[in-house]
């Protein structure tokens, strides 16, 4: 008897929990996206702030800000339409039309994040941005890098940046379906997470946010063709959610700008 | 019938191996330290649980649908990996611990080097199949989104470096490490059941010695072309030993401490806790309530390594089941579990048919873009095959055994031992 009472409750959290889980997912989407870009809110917001952005814009200073990635930050021969030049792009239009908006990008393509950050002390030298964009996890995952190693370079490059006086996003990898079998993304995520939390930065979730469209069917990342169209599609998604998060991060929203 | 009943002989684990209490036991083999339980009938138990790991190892190889909710590891730390390892060392040492009472330690440990023989040939033989697979997705899929994650394709460029990698264990891709760490702990297994037949206790204490070491000292295997093993053996086998610790008399032995209702309450409150904190997983709004303190202390919680979060967590898990599935529930004769308890039964065959079916559904899932309708009849099928196979196995068995009766001695089975 009381094996089957334990078993219904367990049937019971199984039923329980996937309508909670699935009821989020529907969460309502940020408004500012459009529909094919939809997303829940909660992968567009951050509890950690970007309070040099938001000095920066308040004061009317020029936003410059840094992207460092790999390969998966650009499109090969389309380099406009990729994510950064998407997001510099989004951020003109959203922010007053006096702040002077520049995104450069830095791509370290086949570098782990340990090699990446290695770089850090001389790129800020050379550069002076208020906020540096990182996405990595793709290489490390690639070449299964011990996950402990990664967290720490992961963990040394924030500091880098930090100390050179910028605040930081990080980004993770992308939702590869095609590779799922073959790259193990997990550790990588939840360990740049981990980063995230004891930093204080906020963490774009590039590999949720990709996943939830192919989910939703917003996009098909299983197609194999060989035409940039769903790239370019895809980056231009990114780059207005990238926007949307930073903007939020930052407390630049319409309402608190009317403060 | 008492909960002390109920318990007796039972393991932390998922099953009782012990003569229990209703069947009188004749002949029962005696080594000074460690008792054996008789050959009776078939723990059911154990298959069954075996069965459900296989199964939800299979939907979780699979990229997630709604059948992924049903998995364990939704609802608390640890998940199928561990529940199939802690079997698996229970069945091999109650096969292997009686050859090595009834004939000797030679006789044993070479009977575990053919399985474990067995199971590497397994392990070669998915990775021609994973070969296959990649080599079809490296010629045919060229999305320039994905220019960056192509580059998992580069071993490819050296085919004869990677495949004696591979053939040394060594290189592993992902879903397949599974098997390669049954291996290491199966060549373990005669050192382990020889140190247990001297002191049982002693043998557990110094494999909890060697998983503290291996978290003190980041001991680790290497793996190619870098990194390391993504189940560490040195740390898992804690899991395994811990097994045939409970096979060999230790979990009746405990049967006082898991008949107790301070472990149950212990146990779901843990359970409960585990629970709250997976939430926050799925469900990002209620992060918030989790305090940052402890999110500082308990992240990461590493697979690799296997976390103590994750080993308690599967204790209290087991704990709790055999308080609350007695071995003799009638349940476990239903028609009902029958398809599960026949996977448990053939599981090495199983688990790496499980193994394939994933990357095959992965495959179909990139031609065929069907939606979660598609996700979910794959993983249906993927599971009526599994049964259908574990049928026929069991049916090809029966037969075999009826004409091959005549030659067949009473060694024990080594289907039972299998784990794979």
């Amino acid at each position: 008897m009381k094996a089957k009472v334990l078993l219904s409750l367990i049937l019971l959290c199984g039923v329980l929990a996937a309508p909670s889980a699935r009821a989020e997912d529907a969460a309502p989407a940020a408004p500012t996206l459009p529909a094919a870009c939809e997303l829940p809110s909660y992968l567009l917001t951050s509890e950690s702030q970007l309070h040099k952005v938001a000095d920066t814009v308040k004061s009317g200073k020029p936003l410059e800000i840094l992207v460092v990635g790999s390969r998966s930050t650009t499109i090969p021969s389309s380099e406009s339409s990729s994510y950064p030049a998407r997001m510099e792009a989004i951020l003109k239009e959203k922010l007053p039309p006096s702040e002077a908006v520049h995104v450069s990008v830095e791509i370290q393509s086949k570098k782990t994040a340990e090699e990446t950050a290695g770089s850090f002390v001389k790129l800020m030298e050379a550069k002076t941005p208020t906020l540096v964009i990182w996405q990595t996890g793709t290489v490390d995952a690639i070449r299964s890098i011990d996950p402990d190693e990664f967290r720490n370079a992961v963990t040394e490059g924030v500091a880098a940046l930090q100390n050179a006086g910028a605040d930081v996003v990080l980004m993770n990898l992308q939702y590869s379906p095609r590779t799922e079998t073959m790259i193990s993304a997990p550790p990588y995520l939840d360990n740049m997470r981990v980063v995230a939390q004891e930093h204080d930065i906020p963490l774009f979730d590039r590999f949720a946010m990709m996943r939830q469209w192919n989910d939703q069917g917003q996009f098909d990342l299983f197609s194999p063709s060989r035409g940039p169209e769903l790239a370019k599609q895809v980056h231009d998604c990114i780059g207005r959610a990238l926007a949307q998060f930073v903007i939020d991060a930052a407390h630049l929203g319409p309402a608190e700008q009317q403060n | 019938m008492t909960i002390a009943d109920q318990v007796t002989g039972s393991i932390a684990g998922t099953a009782s191996a012990k003569p229990a209490d209703a069947k009188p036991v004749e002949a029962k083999p005696r080594a000074p330290a460690i008792t054996l339980p008789a050959i009776g009938e078939r723990e059911l138990r154990l298959d069954l649980f075996r069965g459900l790991a296989l199964w939800l190892i299979f939907i979780d190889h699979l990229p997630p649908n709604l059948l992924t909710w049903f998995t364990i590891r939704n609802y608390g730390f640890s998940d199928a990996t561990e529940i199939f390892i802690f079997i698996s060392g229970y069945t091999a040492a109650f096969v292997y611990g009686r050859a090595m009472l009834e004939n000797s330690f030679v006789v044993a440990t070479a009977r575990i080097l053919r399985r474990v023989w067995q199971i590497y040939v397994a392990h070669v033989f998915l990775f021609t199949i994973f070969l296959a697979e990649i080599s079809y997705v490296a010629t045919s899929f060229e999305n320039p989104l994905y220019t960056e994650e192509m580059g998992i394709m580069d071993f490819l460029k050296q085919p004869d470096v990677t495949i004696v990698q591979a053939l040394l264990l060594r290189f592993r891709p992902v879903n397949m490490d599974v098997l390669p760490l049954y291996i290491v702990l199966m060549l373990a297994l005669p050192l382990i059941l020889w140190s247990m037949k001297w002191r049982p206790d002693v043998t557990l204490a110094l494999s909890a010695l060697l998983y503290a070491a291996t978290w003190e000292f980041d001991l680790y295997f290497s793996a190619y072309p870098n990194g390391f093993w993504a189940f560490n053996p040195l740390a898992w086998q804690l899991l395994f030993v811990f097994g045939a610790w409970c096979a060999l008399g230790g979990a009746r032995r405990m049967s006082r401490i898991l008949a107790s209702p301070v472990t149950m309450w212990i146990s779901i409150a843990y359970l409960v806790a585990a629970f709250c904190v997976t939430l926050t997983w799925y469900v990002p709004q209620l992060s918030h309530f989790m305090p940052k303190r402890l999110e500082q202390w308990m992240y990461p919680i590493d697979k690799t390594d296997l976390d103590v979060l994750r080993f308690t967590h599967f204790l209290a898990l087991a704990a709790l089941t055999v308080r609350f599935l007695p071995r003799e529930w009638p349940g476990l004769k239903s028609p009902w579990l029958r398809p599960l308890i026949l996977c448990g039964q053939h599981s090495l065959e199983i688990f790496c048919l499980g193994v394939f079916l994933a990357f095959a559904g992965h495959f179909i899932l990139a031609e065929v873009s069907g939606g979660p309708a598609m996700h979910a009849l794959i993983s249906l099928a993927g599971i009526l095959i599994m049964w259908a196979v574990a049928w026929v196995i069991s049916w090809y068995k029966r037969v075999a055994d009826k004409s091959g009766a005549k030659t067949k001695n009473a060694v024990g089975n080594a289907d039972l031992a299998g784990g794979g």
